[in-house]
């Protein structure tokens, strides 16, 4: 039984973790905009070879 | 710099589109680098584009560019570096580094993000650029001594992202930290909830009677109460503050009874704790804070980008051209003093009452009249604020300072003060007063019973909690709130926002719809023309628009528009004449081409003209005339007449000429309702007289400034707007134009929705009944309380999320899209 003590203690530090990681996520910054970064990262990186067809 | 690039002007077609905006081609195309554009304009931003290397614009979502504001002038932003306007704007400077974060109305997509983010290749002085996309607004650092403020509005305005800066940018700052302390508190009580609950499950089956168990028992105890307390005193704030102002203000406002529920849930477990009589109720509390504050902040979200409470500040520019001794300067507009002489440009708006100094001038005062005729003024004119200008820049002198002009002091008119939403007049907080106020005496009765009568403190204290855990407001609060939540999304989903929960109540009981007549019921921007007299030819055609080409007033403007299908003539038009107020004439080759009114052209008209003329007469020889008439939106007349049907009294306000008398009379069923030549604050005063001698409640729709005050005085203000972001006047709610055919159902919908609280509350009261029954007698132990508690709950939330989406589905039609 004295087990039990040891894991509920731990898993409550698990959980304070979880809370503290998001906590820190916000003040980054992490929740300001939720829609532009999963844009962004979809916009590719130029190849920069610059010569590119643009044919209309 | 490159060298110049050859540029050519051609009329054949080659593609059918702009290879900046997409837009079709009206007439003479320009070819630049084996690409057409339909102007100058966005050639010269392809041109600075690919000057750049940035041309993979165009490979994201193609040609989808904003073609610049052809009224962009060179001077325009220079008042940007004005020190004390410099300093309100940026929001951060150290000296070196700045920060600007600006509204950018235009950005529509993702090539418009991927642009705007690469501004640092454009200028190196540009540290770095970060779009918030929701918020359509940009973040740029950039070096203080390599670039100007006004050089990097230009920068942005020149690619067709014009920042949008008004008066208001200067007095308001938010700062997004709110936000952020909304999602601490949810995160922290999230997690006191999840552990809580994981804490209290042994109890809810039961186990824990021998002798090991006790000690874990104790030690669940200890860590409950040890996460309740950021809980309480920390996640639930917001309830005790807004609680403690409604008292303050002598109300019983809809946070009490939340407030005074988790004060006596959570000293009742604390007691109950300490004394060692049972384990308290921290989950119903963690778990009930956590899902309110999560409401909240959806609520907040999805309001975050609309703007109920504009005044005229937003409309106004923060600054405008002075002229001194031959110098133009800029001044912030709060420094404009009676007697300064101001340049007014094209398109732009009037900020203060004064005198016309130049020969003449075109005013449209749609704003502030309706009226969409532009007026022409004199030299010594008058010309009140909220007029704006079309045509070649004039000289104002200023009379009264922009506080006292005449659409600042509408603004100020009472009904802007009067707060409509008084918190003790809402549904739920009605029921829910007599609601609190009976279950606190029925639960001190109770109490008093089992100690005095019964001589049992114990089953006293158990009765007692029990009572108040399971009669808990909450699920009658959810009802309202939920149901509110829904019926918010779903209006919201057919681009109808309402303000909050007050307005979509106050909707429910409106019986008299009063609509405004210019852009409500008329699409803006758009004009109906029709041609009256000796078939035109395709030559004639070309002649005429080669001529209104020539002009800039409003009307030869909308000819030009109507005839978009015609190339110019190339011949070259020569002796070009216009006589304000007339009209216009010029010789194309041998023709002369006269474009005007009656008496220009030489017919004798009959006076009462209901309709906007304009005649036609190549070679002296009177062919016909356009009639312009506003073109009305094509689902009016179904829409009026289903509230016809539906027992509404429909108005007609318009600040116009009366036109089209027979088709509105049909509509509006008599004659009498219909109202022409109202000013700002007839349309106001009209209201008040319909809700104060008739005892009406009223719906008012309308747009723009002149509409402000009626759509303030009446019950439910709804402010139509083709842009939710471009003009909305302190309103109850913003619907989209193209929605206007979906009124009756929205008033249906606010009623099905009073009526679905209604039902709910009694779900829940016939919860509460059955199980204060059983608490009153003391036969309910805390532990069923605390489970009967949230299956109310969810019944209650289920019941309401299903009703109001069965609702929408049967007042609205599917969505238009668009």
């Amino acid at each position: 039984m004295s087990a039990l003590f040891v894991l509920i203690l731990a898993s409550l530090l698990v959980a304070l973790g979880f809370l503290f990681a998001f906590i820190w996520s916000v003040r980054k910054g992490h929740y300001d905009d939720e829609v532009t970064p999963s844009i962004r990262i979809l916009l590719d990186d130029e190849i920069s070879d610059k010569k590119q067809s643009l044919k209309p | 710099m490159k060298t110049q690039p050859h540029l050519k002007i051609k009329t054949a077609l080659t593609t059918q589109t702009c290879f900046h905006c997409g837009e079709y081609f009206k007439d003479e195309l320009v070819i630049f680098e084996e690409h057409s554009f339909c102007c100058q304009g966005c050639a010269t931003v392809f041109e600075i584009l690919q000057e750049n290397d940035l041309c993979r614009y165009y490979e994201i979502n193609g040609a989808i560019g904003i073609s610049p504001d052809k009224n962009l002038y060179e001077t325009k932003f220079d008042y940007l570096d004005l020190p004390e306007i410099a300093n309100k704007i940026l929001t951060f400077t150290d000296g070196h580094l700045s920060t600007v974060n600006w509204y950018i109305p235009k950005m529509h997509c993702s090539s418009c993000i991927w642009l705007l983010e690469q501004l640092n290749r454009l200028n190196p002085a540009i540290r770095s650029s970060i779009v918030n996309f929701p918020e359509k607004t940009v973040r740029i650092t950039f070096a203080t001594e390599q670039i100007k403020l006004s050089d990097l509005a230009k920068l942005i305005a020149h690619l067709g992202y014009e920042p949008y800066l008004s008066l208001d940018d200067l007095e308001t700052k938010k700062g997004a930290k709110w936000n952020r302390t909304r999602l601490y508190k949810i995160g922290v009580s999230g997690f006191a909830f999840g552990n809580i609950m994981m804490m209290s499950f042994p109890e809810y089956f039961h186990v824990g009677d021998s002798l090991a168990d006790q000690d874990l028992q104790y030690l669940f105890s200890v860590i409950n109460v040890a996460l309740s307390i950021p809980v309480f005193f920390y996640c639930a704030s917001d309830f005790f503050v807004s609680a403690w102002a409604g008292v303050k203000a002598k109300y019983l406002n809809i946070d009490l009874p939340i407030a005074l529920a988790l004060l006596s849930v959570y000293a009742n477990s604390l007691y109950q704790v300490f004394t060692n009589t049972g384990s308290g109720y921290f989950d119903s509390l963690a778990g009930a804070v956590f899902f309110m504050l999560l409401g909240r902040y959806f609520q907040d979200k999805t309001y975050a980008s609309l703007s109920f409470e504009r005044n005229y500040k937003s409309f106004f520019p923060i600054a405008i051209s002075k002229i001194t001794e031959e110098h133009e300067i800029k001044i912030p507009i709060t420094e404009l003093a009676t007697g300064d002489v101001i340049l007014i440009r094209n398109e732009e708006l009037i900020p203060a009452d004064a005198i016309l100094k130049s020969h003449s001038a075109h005013i449209n005062y749609s704003f502030v009249t309706g009226e969409a005729k532009p007026v022409t003024c004199k030299i010594g004119d008058t010309i009140y604020a909220g007029g704006k200008h079309l045509g070649p820049a004039i000289e104002l002198e200023v009379i009264k300072p922009v506080s006292q002009g005449y659409l600042t002091e509408l603004w100020n008119n009472d009904s802007f003060s009067i707060e409509k939403e008084n918190q003790r007049t809402t549904l739920a907080a009605r029921i829910n007063r007599y609601f609190s106020a009976s279950i606190l005496t029925l639960a001190f009765f109770t109490f008093i019973g089992w100690w005095v009568v019964g001589n049992n403190l114990t089953v006293a204290f158990n009765a007692f909690t029990t009572l108040l855990l399971v009669a808990c407001p909450c699920a009658l609060l959810l009802s309202a709130t939920f149901t509110n939540g829904n019926l918010i999304a779903l209006f919201g989903k057919y681009h109808f926002y309402p303000k909050n929960a007050h307005a979509m109540e106050r909707l429910a009981t409106v019986d008299t719809v009063v609509f405004d007549k210019t852009g409500t019921l008329t699409l803006s921007n758009k004009s109906e023309v029709q041609y009256h007299g000796t078939k035109l030819s395709i030559a004639d055609q070309k002649q005429i628009k080669s001529v209104v080409r020539q002009s800039s007033h409003p009307l030869s403007t909308t000819l030009y528009q109507h005839l978009e299908n015609i190339t110019t003539s190339k011949t070259v038009v020569s002796q070009f004449e216009e006589m304000k107020g007339a009209g216009i004439s010029a010789y194309i080759g041998q023709d002369f081409i006269k474009v005007g009114s009656a008496k220009w052209v030489g017919v004798i008209e009959e006076t009462h003209a209901q309709f906007t003329k304009v005649f036609v007469a190549i070679n002296h020889q009177v062919l016909g005339f356009f009639v312009i008439q506003s073109k009305y939106r094509p689902d009016l007349p179904s829409t009026i007449n289903t509230l016809n049907q539906d027992g509404f009294t429909t108005h007609l306000l318009s600040g116009d000429q009366p036109t089209d008398l027979a088709f509105l009379t049909k509509l509006f069923v008599k004659e009498s309702n219909l109202h022409f030549k109202q000013m700002p604050s007839d349309k106001l005063n009209f209201i008040k007289d319909l809700q104060e001698k008739k005892g009406r409640k009223v719906l008012m729709i309308g747009d723009g400034l002149n509409d402000a005050g009626a759509l303030s005085q009446s019950n439910v203000g709804v402010a139509v707007s083709d842009d939710s972001n471009s003009f909305t006047p302190s309103c109850d709610a913003i619907m989209e134009g193209f929605q206007l055919s979906q009124i009756p159902g929205f008033i249906l919908l606010a009623k099905a929705g009073q009526r679905i609280i209604k039902q709910s509350f009694s779900i829940s009261l016939l919860y509460n009944i059955i199980g204060i029954s059983f608490a009153i007698t003391g036969q309910l132990t805390p532990v069923v309380a605390a489970i009967l508690m949230p299956i109310s709950s969810i019944s209650v939330v289920l019941f309401t999320t299903i009703s109001t989406k069965i609702s929408a589905n049967k007042f609205l039609k599917t969505d238009q899209g668009q």
